[in-house]
């Protein structure tokens, strides 16, 4: 068994919550200035222009990306030959307690009946797994609810069929219209039940941008559903275009021969994602 | 001057306008005109907007007077110390919806956000000659360098959601709704289905 200390996971999470907020990662930079080169429309290519710019700005000048830091998800991946000594759950939120705090992020987390803030930004919504090994990876999703909110979940019958899948996801991205800060990344969870599929969506989204799903058939979906998204022409933040959407992950699960769930995840343009491995 | 450091190169081509908006400024706005804001402005978002209009419905005054003046629809991050504010993009529109009609009706002339608005806030709108302005979501650091100074006027035990007062200078904006109704969003849709 190889031990690691709780300590030392308070630490990673504080500094993956600081860094998520204020640097994006070059898989969804690269998708942005693609996006601009193949940009239609002369409003939505200069709002494409002043992202990539706010992006130097904020990782130059240690400004948040957006003032909307998030509530945060944290996927753990704990080897099975790892031994924590103490109890990771609450190192994890220690981690983002510090990291909002020191890093003067935006706490905006509330109870939903009160709607009173915990002034922490806590709890985060923990998800932990068990792998084989002996190292720990931890990944850091903070998210937005201005897209958070445009994210739904249908259980269809098995006979609307994948076409009933497609349409379901563009007619809850079109619907979302400029609300979520497009372009978007869009992930989708097709398969297993109510939760799975809702779980299986968020993670998608943990894909580098644009990267297809290794099943031949599902990244063809994924072509399929991304096409669609974009030649309805809403394009960046409702100003027009071709790129409403940068991209769609969509990723399955065996689910029962009586349900076809499908949850759509949506993401902003501001993905903000960071991962570390102990 | 512009605050901006990184400044955009099409930035030089928006129509300045001064807020709150002196004589018929609102009347030369039209739907999809791109803009920047110079002048005094406040916030709100989902709790100022419940805490001011259960005010409204006790009959009781409130702490700003909302006539002729713009609400920015933000909830900024914590400054550094230093610096005037942290990250200050627009926060989505449409969850002030339902409070919107009630404080154009006190004379609000202009609200600032990101996203649709629905028909009863048009209409609104529409009837008082107001209009709506989207800026960038999730262009927060940029959009805090066109932000001068910033203050809290009410409700600073909500936070990031308090009623915040600030100067801003050479702030983008895209007029979204004017005062002859037309929406900017409708339009785009429309010319696309033309086209």
């Amino acid at each position: 068994m190889r031990e690691i200390e709780t300590g030392l996971v308070v630490e990673a999470v504080r500094e993956l919550a600081i860094s998520a907020a204020h640097d994006l990662e070059p898989d969804i930079l690269d998708a942005l200035l693609a996006a601009r080169d193949r940009e239609s429309s002369p409003l939505s290519r200069n709002v494409l222009e002043l992202l990539i710019a706010n992006a130097d700005i904020a990782s130059r000048e240690r400004i948040p990306v957006c003032q909307d830091t998030g509530i945060c998800t944290v996927f753990v991946s704990l080897g099975r030959e790892v031994l924590v000594a103490g109890d990771l759950e609450e190192a994890v939120q220690e981690g983002v307690r510090r990291g909002y705090e020191e890093g003067f992020l935006r706490k905006s987390v509330c109870d939903p009946v009160t709607r009173k803030n915990t002034g922490t930004n806590t709890p985060a919504v923990v998800h932990i797994e068990l792998v084989a090994g002996d190292r720990m990876a931890i990944r850091f999703l903070p998210k937005g609810c201005g897209s958070e909110n445009m994210s739904s979940l249908a259980m269809l019958p098995p006979s609307a069929g994948l076409a009933g899948v497609v349409e379901y996801v563009v007619e809850r991205v079109h619907g979302a219209g400029s609300n979520p800060c497009p372009p978007m990344v869009v992930g989708v969870g097709v398969g297993g039940t109510f939760e799975k599929a809702a779980i299986i969506a968020k993670k998608a989204l943990l894909r580098p941008v644009g990267e297809a799903n290794p099943r031949a058939e599902v990244a063809a979906l994924e072509a399929e559903i991304l096409a669609r998204i974009n030649a309805n022409g809403q394009g960046v933040h409702g100003f027009g275009g071709n790129n409403t959407a940068l991209a769609v992950h969509l990723d399955t699960f065996p689910t029962h021969i009586a349900s076809l769930p499908v949850a759509v995840n949506i993401q902003c343009h501001a993905h903000r994602h960071k991962e570390v491995t102990l | 001057m512009s605050l901006l450091r990184y400044r955009p190169a099409f930035f030089d081509e928006l129509k300045e306008i001064e807020v709150p908006f002196p004589g018929d400024a609102l009347q030369t706005l039209t739907a999809g005109d791109l803009i920047s804001l110079t002048g005094t402005i406040y916030t709100g978002r989902d709790q100022t907007h419940r805490r001011l209009c259960a005010l409204l419905d006790e009959g009781k005054g409130l702490p700003v007077e909302l006539a002729g003046q713009l609400l920015y629809y933000v909830g900024p991050s914590p400054a550094r110390p230093g610096r005037v504010i942290g990250a200050a993009g627009p926060t989505t529109s449409y969850r002030m919806d339902t409070y919107t009609p009630q404080l154009l009706a006190l004379g609000l002339q202009a609200t600032l956000g990101k996203g649709a608005r629905s028909l009863a806030v048009r209409e609104a709108m529409r009837e008082k000659g107001a209009v709506y302005l989207a800026t960038i979501g999730g262009a927060g650091a940029l959009l805090s360098q066109c932000i001068k100074s910033c203050e809290v006027v009410a409700f600073p035990d909500a936070g990031p959601e308090a009623l915040f007062r600030m100067e801003v200078e050479a702030f983008p904006a895209v007029v979204i709704n004017d005062v002859q109704g037309r929406d900017y969003y409708e339009m785009v849709a429309m010319a696309r289905k033309a086209g």
